[in-house]
């Protein structure tokens, strides 16, 4: 592969800037990329950044499709803070001692607290999905509706109280570890592993990218691109219902008011920084990915630089700035020309 | 009326983009108090010389005069002042506005620094009431149906003391009631002395309400004329011109043979209609055979196709498929009943640009097939590599994105992509426009050669010696409706055109 077909290919500048970015991380602190196991589990910076990254990669991969699909969807922090609503007020769990010995009581079984939180999160997905497809509204208008709404669905669930789980099983999702390796990640890697086989060994990929690209063409070869539409809206509900699961898990308590908070607009920026264009079409599951990470290691780099809190979020849209621009094709190629030009008087 | 002194006069016109001359040594006057219609095929050079007028494009050479003065229009502002104001084919008016704001949207009367409602709407409805209208002027535009719309355009375009209206084809989203009120606007401002310059490809209404015509042919003038004394059948002749070179598009149909395969159609329509779109007609299309629907632009071609596969829903009338009642209500069941379809607008409609040629090729019949039945990437490129070879694409690689080839090349990689689906019955709508002459018969050769293979095909073409070189049997359609069928073998340009021209039905 020759140096500039490296540098045309689509993957190369976020590679480029999270390489970057992780360099201004070893420089500040020597031991990011060490790795140490205590108690059989791996510990480390990047360890850290990757397992709290987890919610926000699977968000960003449902949101891959909804946006190459020419849409979007804004209500994935609802969705989450729903789905989180849900799965905690199903357990909630007491701490039951009987004869001497503790253990941990579920108001319904885990599996199908966790089955329903889903389901509510494919409802959520399918009603954007319906909004959008079915009766035509402008994505971010429809998803608008349940981005405001959700919050509101959470707090009922919740009765308005933050509901606080007292089970430990249901922790090993947001916090167990697996063969070493926490236990998020293997979701992450499930849902990718799920999601490529769709796009690369169906004919997921190509119809999304012909709906996103040329929606009338699209239908006039024979695509159902409302269906497709509907349930890639729902897909995305899916995988903003698994993060919040791991959210819920992990704070081991669900707050309708907080959960997810903002988190659509972080999923939106993985997408963009991952290389995917917002015009829809063509589009990175892997980009998204590393996307996401950027922004987990910017997050990280801004905590471990010792910025203080108050002006950190200034911090990271200068950067996410930075590198929106780096990206930007047009912005580049003046550069290049520009250099070229200098070049040629020369 | 000639004795008058024309209000603008337009001489020698030269016009020329890349590679093709698009006015050669036209020349245009207007009197005032008449609407003189402008008429011309596709490409004849109509919107250029309008466009030279109002001065989006700058014209190579040529004089204008408006009033004895000669003026040179560098911007559609300049053309405005000058009193030259167009309204165009689609209304460019901003729906969400009041119509008072659209009229003096951008010449609002100001008072101590501030829009002047009042006055404004006042002006609005003294503008509006000049063209027999009377309509709330406050209320948003798109309350109001598309021929008020029409009128707002034209009163805004009036305000700026306009001496010269040029009306860019207003009438092709109205019905006849809305065309009606139209006209008498039209005849209002007639009377005040306006000159009317009206593109139209609607015979009837241009001998409703034209004065005078101007006739252009490959961006020369053919002619101009008193619409009194010019008989449509002469009209039409002179828009197609008579000097086809027959020898090239020498007719190939062997009609013996698409007499044998004849019998039960494979589709047939009956009384298939859509209120405001297309009035109900009855159309068999038979294996084997290629039916031609030959007709002026307007005349309902493309409504036509877009009923038969699902795209337009139809309100009226049924079809039958080997004579099984089906129902074609969208394009995926339209395919599942064998139909294919190449539409009229390649690039919005048919070609994902982006998508590679390959991926384009098998777009349709991986649909067919649905989401899990994946072709493999070998067999894939089998297909797509097969096609190019069998269709003549010229490309090098089927990685390249289609929209990187040529226009007869994309319309070979369209119709690559229905064969793949191995249909029983192709429409191809205007299959050759905009791509050279060269490709222009290769397409039709492919046709042909699909047709000989048993697929039925519906063919429509503004060329109409395309059509009559393709078709076995012509459906003939005028002001959205049939008006008769003619027989491929025995028809020539002149039965088409008697037929429009309603000489004979």
């Amino acid at each position: 592969m020759s140096v500039t077909s490296i540098v045309r290919h689509r993957l190369f500048w976020p590679c480029v800037t999270l390489a970057l970015l992780c360099a201004v991380n070893v420089f500040f602190n020597h031991n990011f990329f060490a790795l140490e196991v205590r108690n059989g589990a791996l510990y480390g910076s990047v360890i850290d950044i990757l397992n709290r990254a987890a919610p926000l990669m699977l968000v960003a991969m449902g949101m891959t499709l909804v946006i190459a699909t020419r849409g979007i969807d804004v209500s994935v922090g609802a969705t989450v803070a729903i789905a989180g609503a849900v799965v905690a007020v199903m357990i909630g769990g007491t701490l039951v001692i009987k004869d001497g010995v503790q253990s941990y009581v579920a108001n319904f079984p885990m599996p199908l607290a966790i089955i329903a939180a889903l389901a509510v999160a494919l409802l959520c997905g399918l009603w954007n999905g319906a909004l959008v497809a079915g009766a035509g509204m402008q994505p971010i208008i429809a998803t608008l509706i349940l981005m405001v709404a959700g919050r509101g669905v959470a707090q009922l669930v919740t009765e308005g109280q933050i509901v606080t789980i007292y089970y430990e099983p249901f922790f090993f999702i947001g916090n167990g570890f697996l063969f070493g390796i926490p236990f998020a990640l293997y979701i992450v890697a499930a849902v990718l592993l799920i999601l490529l086989y769709l796009t690369q060994r169906t004919a997921l990929g190509l119809f999304i990218q012909a709906v996103g690209l040329n929606p009338t063409a699209a239908r006039f070869s024979g695509i159902s691109a409302r269906a497709l539409v509907l349930w890639v809206y729902g897909f995305c509900g899916v995988t903003a219902g698994i993060a919040g699961l791991i959210i819920t898990s992990n704070v081991k308590s669900a707050d309708g008011n907080n959960a997810g908070l903002a988190m659509e607009l972080d999923a939106i920026l993985a997408v963009a920084l991952g290389g995917t264009s917002l015009d829809g079409g063509r589009f990175s599951l892997i980009g998204t990915l590393i996307g996401a990470l950027i922004i987990q290691t910017l997050t990280y780099a801004i905590y471990s630089l010792g910025v203080p809190p108050e002006i950190n979020l200034v911090v990271k849209a200068l950067v996410v700035f930075t590198v929106c621009l780096i990206q930007s094709e047009r912005l580049r190629s003046m550069l290049f020309t520009h250099t070229a030009r200098i070049g040629e008087k020369s | 009326m000639t004795e008058q002194q024309a209000i603008l006069q337009m001489q020698g016109i030269h016009k020329r983009f890349p590679g093709v001359v698009a006015l050669k040594d036209v020349s245009l006057r207007l009197f005032p108090g008449e609407v003189h219609a402008l008429m011309g095929q596709n490409g004849a050079g109509k919107s250029t010389l309008i466009k030279v007028l109002t001065g989006v494009e700058n014209a190579d050479s040529g004089d204008i005069t408006l009033a004895g003065k000669a003026i040179r229009v560098t911007s559609v502002l300049e053309a405005q002042e000058l009193g030259i104001s167009t309204v165009y084919q689609e209304v460019n008016l901003c729906s969400n506005l009041s119509v008072a704001e659209n009229i003096f949207i951008g010449r609002f009367p100001f008072r101590f620094g501030r829009i002047d409602w009042k006055t404004m709407n006042a002006k609005a409805r003294t503008a509006l009431a000049a063209l027999n209208i009377d309509i709330d002027v406050s209320l948003p535009l798109s309350s109001y149906p598309v021929a008020i719309q029409q009128m707002v355009a034209i009163a805004r375009a009036l305000g700026t003391e306009a001496q010269v209206l040029i009306l860019d084809e207003p009438t092709s989203s109205l019905d006849e009631d809305e065309v009606e009120r139209l006209f008498d606007a039209l005849r209002k401002l007639k009377a005040k002395g306006i000159a009317i310059l009206f593109v139209t490809h609607f015979l009837d209404q241009t001998y409703a309400i034209s004065d005078r015509i101007t006739v252009l042919r490959n961006g020369e003038l053919e002619g101009e004329y008193l619409a009194a004394d010019l008989p449509r059948i002469q009209l039409i002749n002179k828009m197609v011109g008579r000097e086809i070179d027959e020898s090239s598009f020498a007719r190939q149909t062997e009609s013996g043979e698409a007499k044998a395969s004849a019998g039960e159609p494979f589709l047939a329509a009956r009384n298939l209609g859509r209120a405001g779109t297309l009035r109900p007609l009855d159309l068999d299309v038979h294996a084997g055979q290629v039916l031609g629907l030959g007709g002026l632009l307007g005349s309902g071609r493309t409504e036509t196709a877009r009923l038969l596969f699902g795209i337009d829903h139809a309100d009226s009338g049924s079809a039958k498929i080997n004579g099984v009642p089906v129902s074609l209500n969208s394009p995926r069941k339209a395919i599942r009943q064998g139909l294919a379809f190449c539409p009229e607008d390649r690039k919005t409609e048919g070609i994902v640009a982006e998508l590679s040629i390959r991926e384009n090729i098998i777009l349709a019949l991986q649909a067919h097939r649905g989401i899990f039945r994946f072709l493999p990437l070998r067999k894939q490129t089998q297909i797509a590599e097969e096609y190019v070879k069998q269709l003549g694409i010229k490309t090098s690689d089927v990685e390249k994105p289609i929209g990187q080839l040529s226009g007869g090349n994309q319309q070979k990689a369209l119709l690559a992509r229905w064969l793949a689906t191995e249909p029983k019955m192709l429409i191809l709508d205007e299959p050759t426009r905009g791509i050279d002459v060269a490709a222009k018969l290769e397409i039709m050769d492919l046709v042909k050669t699909q047709c000989r293979k048993g697929l039925a095909i519906l063919f429509i073409s503004s060329e109409m010696s395309e059509v009559l070189r393709v078709s076995d049997r012509i459906a003939v359609l005028r002001d959205r409706q049939k008006i008769g069928e003619l027989d491929g073998a025995s028809a020539d340009e002149q039965s088409i055109f008697r037929m429009i021209a309603g000489g004979e039905s």
